[in-house]
């Protein structure tokens, strides 16, 4: 896309033109509503192979083996599915130094309605600082490509985890119905 | 502790961990693709012989199937073998429903199953009562899971599964003898030589 393109289109556009500009092929997802669009774009194009796992760990084991398959692959998830992963962070990713590229759709959050969703969130940044991973939350649509694209470059150069924290700010989020 | 086998396997032989990891290694001759699941199998694994193509996991419980999915998906010419635990497998189930959906040709899932936790004392599994793996995974779509009922069948089971005919996966009752010896432990060291055995890295 130019650059004035990747100003207009939508945040999960610009998300799957990131990736596949960088050659991330493989995408593992657990499923999000605030994602769907991005699942349903990367499953209509052929570049991809995407499709749903069990648990958001089991996506981390596939990205590990495709990175050394010799694939790269990133990961979408939700705040609650980051609860699930810090030890198969901490215990194969980390040591075996995978640039596993993991987004989180954060719920939890400006405007949250579910107690259950708010209070995991406030555990993913401090379990992110303690692994020591480089994250960002991206909350402007301006800045999106420019970080997806650097980092994921970054995170295969230095060979290290890189998470995206999309926030509502940006996807729009989940809304209460109230 | 007496094992009680699982319903489906109540005819199978219990056989050695490390005799039948030797025999499955011994079959592998395209660079076959090995990642074995903590403890045990992956110290049994690495006593076989370090070939550059085995991953040897040392920690995420559970996640040897997973990465072995990985490898096949990115590799798809190369035959992949997945080594797991009952206690392993039982964490991560689901891994089974996600491999049947996908149908990869070139992967083989061998679970050593003694029905216990071994490593962390002996514990029992819940496959050492009532849970058959096998039906597991014939239950989440894997029609190729069978018993090994004896080394020979293991052998047979084991050759036909390297013909990228899978996804197949093979459950052979083990006896409560430990690993052989340990793995190194430097993950790193690890990962490169495997990348560098599957010619990702030079």
């Amino acid at each position: 896309m130019t650059d004035t393109q990747t100003q207009t289109a939508p945040w999960h556009q610009v998300v799957l033109e990131t990736l596949k500009r960088n050659d991330v092929r493989l995408v593992p997802y657990v499923p999000d509503r605030v994602f769907t669009p991005l699942i349903k774009a990367l499953h209509a194009d052929d570049f991809f192979t995407t499709f749903p796992c069990t648990r958001e760990e089991e996506a981390i084991g596939i990205v590990t083996g495709a990175w050394m398959g010799g694939m790269r692959a990133a990961v979408l998830m939700q705040t609650s599915g980051f609860g699930t992963i810090p030890n198969a962070i901490a215990s194969l990713v980390c040591p075996s130094q995978i640039p596993a590229v993991i987004f989180v759709s954060e719920r939890g959050t400006l405007g949250e309605f579910n107690l259950g969703q708010a209070m995991v969130c406030r555990t993913m940044r401090p379990a992110l600082d303690a692994l020591g991973i480089e994250t960002h939350t991206i909350t402007r649509h301006d800045e999106l490509a420019f970080i997806v694209d650097r980092s994921i470059k970054q995170a295969v150069a230095t060979q290290a985890p890189v998470t995206f924290i999309l926030s509502p700010l940006l996807t729009g989020g989940k809304v209460f119905a109230a | 502790m007496t094992q009680t086998p699982a319903p489906g396997a109540h005819n199978a032989k219990v056989m050695n961990r490390f005799e039948l990891t030797k025999r499955a290694v011994a079959q592998l001759k395209a660079e076959e693709a090995v990642v074995a699941g903590i403890g045990n199998t992956n110290f049994d694994l690495w006593m076989s012989g370090q070939r550059p193509q085995n991953f040897y996991m040392l920690g995420s419980m559970g996640l040897a199937i997973p990465i072995a999915l990985g490898v096949a998906i990115a590799q798809p010419q190369r035959h992949v073998v997945a080594l797991e635990g009952d206690g392993s497998l039982l964490m991560q189930l689901g891994c089974l429903a996600t491999v049947a959906m996908l149908k990869p040709k070139n992967l083989t899932m061998v679970v050593w199953d003694n029905g216990m936790y071994q490593i962390t004392g002996g514990q029992p599994t819940a496959s050492a009562a009532v849970a058959d793996i096998v039906a597991v995974a014939r239950g989440c779509g894997l029609a190729n899971s069978a018993w090994a009922a004896d080394e020979d069948d293991f052998d047979r089971l084991f050759a036909a599964a390297l013909k990228d005919g899978g996804p197949t996966l093979i459950a052979a009752r083990i006896d409560d003898k430990p690993g052989t010896g340990t793995t190194d432990r430097d993950p790193v060291q690890i990962r490169q030589r495997f990348m560098v055995g599957l010619g990702v890295r030079k």
